[in-house]
């Protein structure tokens, strides 16, 4: 990511401030995309991604900051004169006209010659594989479909920028699922700049090359998918993407950890000091549940012991919870590979040890912008289990 | 069984009140029209001269009503959907004032809001010095012209114009219109290709509801007409009560209704059809 230093950035936002009244919707947020890059803004709602992208569109205009569109200041100007295009939320359809002449209308405010339009929109409804639906209306079509249409309304045009706004928000999983992989195999096709808003982290994880994670109208990480998952930069990043295991701790020395709980582990402190407070994080598919037999060849491992509250059969894998005290609960997701395995995993009321490989820990800095909704304490066993079941692809 | 019965039952009420109050008097009327005789022995006997008569000597009448609730309409087409578009896309917090304002005119009967203007434009309105000033009341006067009772017609019936227009305007999706912008749409191009298209269906309705009962209006050109401002509805309203010459007022009756139809028939073919709905062809 750090070999395009001097070429122009496709979008950057430098110091982009919006305020609504006195509600401040994006603060102070720097960004910069390479050409052909698939990046998203990755938040919960309110936490200003929309906001973020339209501004890009021209639909908001920022309050402070610049915007630039392959080096040209695009605030002040209004969207129908960016080099951008919008797949909007609910697709924004034009009712009126045919699924050809929504394709077909950017091009014609454009003036391109009637030939060349009828040519474009032919190959664009062909590429969404929507060539024998040109004549109908949107109302027509189903929501997969309609999806299409506004994709090829947007990318007919090839603009520099293609933003879209939750674009898979309204559709079954299934086809959500399978419109995911679509759309990116589009995006290498064309090679365009996708600006991507969503708040559903699996999404996110599975396409993007780089995730701007948004807090409150802050970024509190910009980084590829692995680098967001296995480093979080911040306890909101860690809770947002995945369930995350926090446990409190100091950092006591130059490779040291001091758990809150007791234990102290040697681990990499790069960009803390001796004293400062942080949190260690573990995946819960990392840990291993060590009952009193089971615990052989792991002793050097670091550990914590605590109780466990509940067991939950998740299909492909357990998912077990686990009190450590002091508010500090773990969850650990177990694979369900073997069922005599299975049937030895500990159930609520035992007393269990968790361990990890030391690589597996990462540390991790409160956020500065606030906890994030549902992070690990105090969320409910159902809420992690849903957002278990669907990190797992991730 | 059941829900095949609900759909009738629903439908009863309407239906009773439809047979009751329209089919039946209708029955009557076409009756009525087809009578000879004089006023005390009117007889029915096919007497089809009764509607030759009405076309042959109202022709004027029916003309001038057509071209009058025509203006009344654009009239109010023009005034109606600046308002109707600043209510419902400008407007704010001070939409349901502006509304408000709109149907406030209700509040007091349509004879008393007639009456009203039948002073307004009186020679010694101010209104009417200043239309004189500005030159827009050549012979110093304008009560008593078609162009009052066109004026009468299009204030009268503006709310129902309003109305149908700032509802469908209100209904559209705001992103569709951003989605006009994201297409290199400019603000006059998005009117024309989006908003202007997706409102048809209010401004089809509005035209409607202002055009058919302008027609058959004989208020206005009661009260801010002269003899030779007057419209079919005022033949039909004499002849009923003035003359007692029923026969004839009922087939001049049929003849409007008939003509209305005719005219709504061809502008709804029209107006429904791809070119007005915005369709672009590719």
């Amino acid at each position: 990511m750090d070999d395009h230093h001097g070429e122009t950035p496709s979008v950057e936002l430098r110091s982009v401030t919006k305020r609504f009244g006195d509600f401040v919707a994006v603060n102070d947020l720097s960004l910069e995309l390479e050409r052909g890059e698939f990046f998203t803004l990755l938040g919960p709602s309110g936490c200003g991604k929309t906001t973020t992208l339209r501004m890009i569109a021209g639909f908001e205009q920022p309050t402070e900051g610049h915007i630039r569109i392959e080096g040209e200041e695009v605030a002040g100007m209004p969207p129908h004169k960016r080099p951008t295009n919008t797949v909007f939320q609910s697709y924004a359809l034009f009712p009126h006209l045919s699924v050809e002449a929504n394709v077909a209308f950017g091009l014609k405010r454009k003036k391109i010659a009637k030939d060349e339009i009828a040519e474009r929109v032919k190959a664009e409804l062909e590429r969404v594989g929507l060539a024998a639906e040109a004549n109908r209306r949107p109302s027509q079509l189903s929501g997969g479909m309609q999806q299409r249409v506004a994709l090829a309304r947007a990318l007919v045009n090839l603009p520099k920028v293609l933003l879209l706004d939750e674009p898979l928000g309204a559709l079954d999983l299934k086809l959500r699922k399978e419109l995911q992989v679509e759309l990116k195999r589009i995006q290498r096709d064309v090679g365009i700049t996708f600006v991507y808003v969503t708040h559903d982290q699996e999404e996110a994880l599975t396409m993007s090359d780089r995730i701007a994670v948004m807090n409150r109208g802050r970024v509190e990480q910009i980084a590829a998918p692995e680098q967001v998952y296995d480093r979080p930069a911040t306890t909101f990043v860690a809770g947002f993407i995945g369930v995350s295991n926090l446990m409190p701790a100091t950092v006591t020395g130059g490779q040291e950890v001091k758990l809150d709980e007791g234990t102290t582990i040697s681990t990499s402190t790069d960009g803390f000091s001796q004293g400062d407070r942080c949190h260690a994080v573990v995946r819960p598919e990392k840990l291993r549940v060590e009952t009193d037999g089971n615990g052989n060849g792991s002793a050097e491992l670091p550990r914590v012991e605590g109780t466990v509250t509940s067991s939950l059969y998740l299909g492909t894998a357990t998912q077990i919870a686990v009190d450590l005290g002091e508010g500090v609960r773990m969850t650990v997701l177990v694979p369900n590979a073997d069922e005599a395995e299975r049937q030895r995993l500990p159930g609520g009321g035992a007393r269990v040890a968790l361990s990890w490989e030391p690589e597996h820990m990462h540390l991790v800095r409160e956020s500065p912008n606030g906890a994030p909704a549902g992070s690990t304490d105090g969320a409910s066993a159902e809420d992690q289990s849903q957002k278990l079941e669907t990190s797992q692809g991730g | 069984m059941r829900r095949r019965v609900a759909p009738y039952f629903l439908l009863g009420p309407g239906a009773a009140w439809l047979l009751l109050f329209f089919v039946i008097p209708l029955y009557y009327l076409a009756k009525l029209s087809l009578n000879a005789g004089v006023f005390g022995s009117y007889e029915f006997s096919w007497h089809w001269e009764n509607y030759s008569d009405a076309l042959q000597l109202y022709d004027t009448q029916f003309v001038r009503s057509f071209v009058y609730a025509g203006l009344a309409t654009l009239f109010a087409l023009l005034l109606a959907y600046p308002l109707a578009y600043t209510i419902a896309f400008k407007a704010g917090r001070w939409r349901n004032v502006f509304l408000f304002a709109v149907v406030a005119p209700f509040f007091t009967t349509y004879l008393i809001r007639t009456l009203a203007w039948e002073t307004i434009l009186s020679d010694q309105s101010p209104v009417v010095s200043v239309l004189d000033f500005l030159g827009l009341a050549p012979e110093g006067h304008v009560l008593a012209t078609g162009g009052a009772v066109v004026a009468g017609l299009t204030y009268n019936f503006l709310p129902f114009m309003v109305l149908p227009i700032y509802a469908s305007l209100e209904r559209i999706d705001a992103r569709l219109i951003e989605a006009g912008k994201d297409l290199y749409a400019s603000a006059t191009q998005t009117f024309l290709r989006v908003t202007l298209p997706l409102s048809a269906p209010g401004v089809v309705a509005g035209t409607l509801l202002t055009f058919i009962p302008a027609s058959g209006d004989y208020v206005n050109a009661q009260f801010l007409g002269s003899a030779s401002n007057q419209m079919i509805g005022n033949v039909i309203q004499s002849l009923y009560l003035k003359q007692s010459d029923y026969p004839a007022a009922a087939a001049l009756s049929f003849v409007l209704m008939a003509a209305i139809l005719v005219l709504v028939l061809i502008y709804i073919r029209f107006a429904g059809s791809e070119a007005l709905m915005g369709e672009e062809a590719v």
